[in-house]
């Protein structure tokens, strides 16, 4: 038995717009995955499994549309499973450790307040494969986005403690949230009614965090910069040994079933 | 460090339109609004409901297990009470 080699992709503009949102779902849907018996409470255990299962779906849907608009041949496992980390187009913010709960809750709020008029705006792709995934995924996401939020908010207006640690991961995540909207080599997608420009999402997403950390006692950084790289795929330290983890299976063992 | 305990919620799903809402099992959440989510998390996850309610574990008043001869037992000499013998007319359909 021989490990699976790397694929390489043919990324053709579309190709790599959906590789980028397919990569995000599953990206971060791993790291929730990685609360499934270590969350605080059995309910928020299952809780966060179910966000994670509800990227994972995600991801799947976006890469069987990118495998078949591609057609070299290759499968959503080819593509989930057989790219290294300098092939992933996934957002840096995504792919951060999951740390504590804290930073695991303020990352999925800030997230889902860009995603979900995201994906409502989806629902208008010119794509109809894309119109239909964005269809499911935005009740999926509304749901993310309440439950982040009014976990945001325990937190932040919690005991000293959770209100530390809530500010300390939302100063944390702030400067990697600016690459959501960050969208290189993108605007044909948008002048042909693929997707929308996230420029016109930023009101919604702002009008979110206001509202949500106003609440949670929070302050919102100031966030003179912005990380960015993952979209070209230039990652921080932290998705290579995740994929490694990720990928071992199906790369030591490929095709295997259960 | 003390802690005080996470409430106890009891989550009741109605799974069809027409039908009442069942108790389903419970949670523990801190406030009602954490604990419908609780609830949907744990409880609606294969299709089961269409709406929910969660109660304070503690606004339910329980019957005593102790009491249990006095008040069940005798109805189960009464069988008279049970609509069996009657005939359902077949234009009333389900009841």
């Amino acid at each position: 038995m021989s490990a699976a080699t790397s694929i390489r992709v043919q990324e053709t503009p579309r190709v790599l717009f959906i590789l980028r949102r397919a990569d995000d779902a599953l990206v971060l849907g791993h790291r929730l995955s990685e609360w499934c018996g270590r969350a605080p409470s059995p309910e928020e255990d299952i809780a966060l499994a179910n966000m994670g299962l509800d990227c994972l779906g995600q991801a799947r849907s976006l890469y069987q549309h990118a495998a078949s608009l591609e057609g070299g041949g290759h499968d959503e496992d080819a593509l989930a499973y057989l790219r290294d980390a300098g092939q992933y187009r996934n957002l840096l913010m995504l792919e951060l450790p999951r740390g504590d709960f804290a930073h695991t809750i303020v990352r999925q709020f800030l997230y889902a307040a860009f995603m979900d008029p995201w994906w409502h705006a989806m629902t208008a792709s010119t794509d109809p494969t894309l119109a239909a995934i964005a269809a499911k995924a935005e009740k999926e996401v509304a749901y993310h986005l309440r439950h982040a939020a009014e976990w945001v908010i325990r937190l932040g207006d919690g005991t000293d403690e959770s209100h530390r640690r809530a500010q300390d991961a939302l100063d944390r995540l702030m400067p990697y949230a600016g690459e959501m909207f960050a969208t290189p080599d993108e605007a044909s997608m948008v002048a042909e009614g693929l997707c929308p420009d996230p420029e016109t999402l930023r009101p919604a997403w702002d009008a979110a965090l206001d509202d949500v950390l106003a609440q949670a006692t929070l302050v919102r950084p100031a966030t003179p910069w912005s990380q960015s790289g993952g979209r070209t795929g230039r990652h921080t330290e932290h998705l290579g040994p995740m994929l490694a983890e990720m990928q071992s299976l199906p790369r030591t063992h490929p095709g295997a079933t259960w | 460090m003390t802690e005080a305990p996470t409430p106890l919620w009891e989550v009741f799903i109605r799974s069809r339109n027409g039908l009442a809402h069942k108790h389903a099992g419970s949670v523990h959440a801190a406030d009602a609004t954490m604990a419908l989510q609780a609830a949907r998390d744990v409880y609606t996850r294969r299709g089961e409901g269409l709406s929910l309610w969660v109660v304070p574990s503690n606004a339910i008043t329980a019957s005593d297990p102790a009491d249990k001869a006095m008040l069940f037992e005798p109805t189960a000499s009464k069988i008279y009470r049970h609509p069996t013998f009657y005939e359902v007319p077949d234009d009333v359909g389900h009841m």
